[in-house]
């Protein structure tokens, strides 16, 4: 891992770090650039088919395939971004979106699809209501609160598998034409995902809503000064956040068609990733929702790399978790935040 | 008055704890000595980490990784104790966990990254490690080892396990406390500015900090050798289970309050609680959604109380 030298370096560096701090995307995208760019020199051909024979300039393919896996972990990591303005974190994403999708998955078959998805994401809703109430109303700690309503979620799913343990599952044939069709070249989540980031996107640049996140993460006191009613704000953003990981759950059942008690989990870790690496502080504050989706494409990118490399699992986990830490590490000395 | 306070919450966690127990009695007249001989054994893995985490929240960070860690000392103890004699290996395993400790509190002060961040990177690492070490569960423990948790001490009444739990954590923690050492872990915990205006090595406190959390762990990770005699790569629930513990525990998030006593009372109330709602013969299921009530709903209860002292 190169460093920087770190005190006081010539002024042109200083100026460039400075530059980049303004510009996160810049580095980011470059980055970016540069994985795909080494996944292209292990395996030739895989980005450029031209290379390898076949007469398209870039695989539509293999970009598509990328955005397609990118998409739920970019939509879990809207959650983190949007709780990290404020100095939170979500961690029960990844339960609520193995919930939605189960409950779906079991209900579509028995009541209809319109319901059972409307149930989904009430489900996202409530548990989300139920981390705004302990954040907001009760001052409990994000990450206990999250942490605990993603425990409760978890039984509450286990019950009710046992309850409907013989009712069978199918999934929506919405989700599943979502979740793996495609038309264009791109994957079809990827119509509802750009209007998604652009919704995101506006309600952190444009709307009061917005202005309110950022504000009670720079300086929650003064934010209560000038009368922000901070428990609305909290309510109303993890409720959000739970809709959005119910809405992520849903499309992810469509990707995997195989519902599962676990479904989602895995995703969380990484949701948090790719928020920090996209350049969310997790202080509160300072984010971009533009970055955390860059970070969730190197995200997929890298796990690419990782598989072709044909390492043993375990240094494949190993090696995922330092280059996290790189990324972020090196972000945080060329910009000088935290 | 704070002191006060903070006695008050640990001493209704002993009075809960007692009347779990009596509570447990009630409900199983046949429960004694070997049910809570079972129930100290279960309770060992949680306690440790239970333990380490604690010591970094006391000086105000977090670490994430202690699962894997612990894990990675456990597939460290079964790889070793098939080829050597116990001893040197259990030591090697104590080393490699303050190692790991240290190099989780290394990485925080020298990349300047955020501690969540960093210990959620390490997480994967010392995760990646440990399949490393070993792909799949094998490998063997001494058994002496195994022998040391299982049984009673002294009195026909006291399980092993909880006097080792008891007998660790004072070793480490009580001495710790007296000295120059832990008097800036909860400085730096309360305020690290201050610590280090007034003249605390803060890095160096934060790494040890970190380090007393990864002796903690090896010795969570041969306490699951001990328990299962292999290694299980794959980390256990400890995470979340620590972090409940801690905060129930009376150690405030954010650091600088709290000790260890309160944590380690808080492992046996809900692995108590946990025995209680098998015993009543409650879904295991349903077990995990009171678990969660009760860590979600104490630190509600807990918050309300000391509203005021957080607000200052």
């Amino acid at each position: 891992m190169s460093v920087a030298p770190e005190p006081r370096p010539d002024p042109a560096l200083e100026r460039f770090g400075r530059y980049l701090a303004d510009n996160p995307m810049i580095p980011l995208i470059g980055f970016l650039l540069l994985l795909v760019a080494a996944l292209e020199i292990m395996r030739p051909g895989i980005v450029t088919p031209f290379r390898a024979g076949r007469d398209e300039l870039l695989s539509l393919f293999w970009i598509g395939n990328l955005i397609k896996f990118a998409i739920p972990l970019a939509m879990l990591a809207a959650c983190q971004v949007l709780t990290m303005l404020t100095a939170g974190i979500d961690l029960s994403v990844g339960v609520i979106a193995t919930v939605a999708a189960f409950v779906c998955a079991t209900l579509a078959g028995s009541i209809g699809v319109a319901p059972a998805v409307l149930i989904a994401l009430s489900c996202g809703i409530v548990v989300g209501l139920v981390n705004g109430f302990g954040v907001g109303v009760v001052r409990v700690h994000p990450l206990i609160m999250t942490l605990g309503t993603g425990l409760i979620a978890t039984g509450c799913l286990q019950v009710y598998q046992r309850l409907v343990i013989n009712a069978g599952t199918e999934i929506p044939g919405f989700l599943g034409w979502l979740g793996t069709g495609r038309t264009l070249g791109m994957p079809n989540g990827l119509y509802v995902f750009v209007p998604f980031a652009l919704f995101i996107l506006w309600i952190m640049r444009f709307t009061g809503f917005g202005r309110l996140l950022f504000a009670m993460g720079s300086n929650e006191h003064a934010a209560r000064l000038s009368g922000v009613r901070g428990w609305q704000v909290h309510l109303a953003l993890y409720a959000l956040s739970g809709l959005i990981a119910a809405v992520a759950g849903l499309l992810y059942l469509g990707m995997i068609r195989q519902p599962s008690l676990s479904l989602a989990n895995p995703l969380l870790l990484p949701s948090v990733a790719a928020a920090v690496i996209g350049g969310t502080s997790i202080f509160g504050g300072r984010g971009s929702y533009a970055g955390a989706i860059i970070g969730a494409l190197i995200l997929r990118v890298l796990d690419t790399m990782l598989t072709l490399l044909q390492m043993p699992e375990g240094a494949r986990t190993a090696l995922f978790g330092i280059i996290i830490l790189a990324v972020t590490a090196l972000y945080v000395r060329i910009t000088g935040s935290r | 008055m704070t002191s006060l306070r903070k006695h008050a919450w640990v001493i209704s966690l002993a009075v809960l704890l007692g009347a779990l127990l009596v509570l447990t009695k009630l409900i199983q007249p046949g429960f004694g000595v070997a049910g809570l001989e079972s129930l100290a054994r279960a309770a060992l893995p949680f306690a440790f980490a239970t333990a380490g985490m604690a010591v970094v929240i006391i000086a105000g960070g977090i670490d994430l990784s202690v699962a894997s860690m612990m894990a990675v000392c456990a597939v460290t103890a079964a790889v070793l104790m098939e080829r050597m004699s116990g001893v040197p290996a259990f030591l090697i395993v104590l080393s490699v966990g303050a190692a790991m400790g240290a190099i989780n509190g290394a990485l925080i002060i020298f990349t300047k990254v955020p501690d969540i961040v960093v210990t959620l990177a390490m997480l994967f690492v010392w995760e990646g490690v440990a399949l490393l070490i070993l792909s799949s569960p094998g490998g063997a423990t001494a058994d002496w080892l195994e022998g040391a948790i299982r049984g009673y001490f002294l009195f026909a009444w006291l399980p092993k396990a909880f006097l080792i739990i008891a007998i660790v954590a004072a070793v480490i923690w009580a001495p710790l406390r007296r000295t120059k050492l832990g008097l800036s872990i909860y400085a730096i915990g309360s305020d690290e500015r201050a610590a280090f205006r007034s003249g605390i090595s803060v890095g160096r406190t934060k790494i040890a900090a970190y380090a007393i959390c990864g002796l903690f762990c090896a010795f969570g990770g041969l306490s699951l050798a001990a328990l299962t005699g292999i290694g299980e790569p794959v980390p256990g629930p400890y995470l979340m289970a620590s972090v409940a513990a801690v905060v129930l525990g009376g150690v405030v998030l954010g650091g600088g309050k709290g000790g260890l006593l309160g944590p380690l009372i808080a492992v046996f109330i809900l692995r108590i609680i946990r025995t209680i709602l098998t015993l009543m013969a409650v879904d295991p299921n349903v077990t995990t959604i009171v678990e969660g009530f009760i860590m979600v709903g104490v630190v509600m209860l807990g918050t309300a109380l000391t509203l005021k002292g957080a607000r200052g």
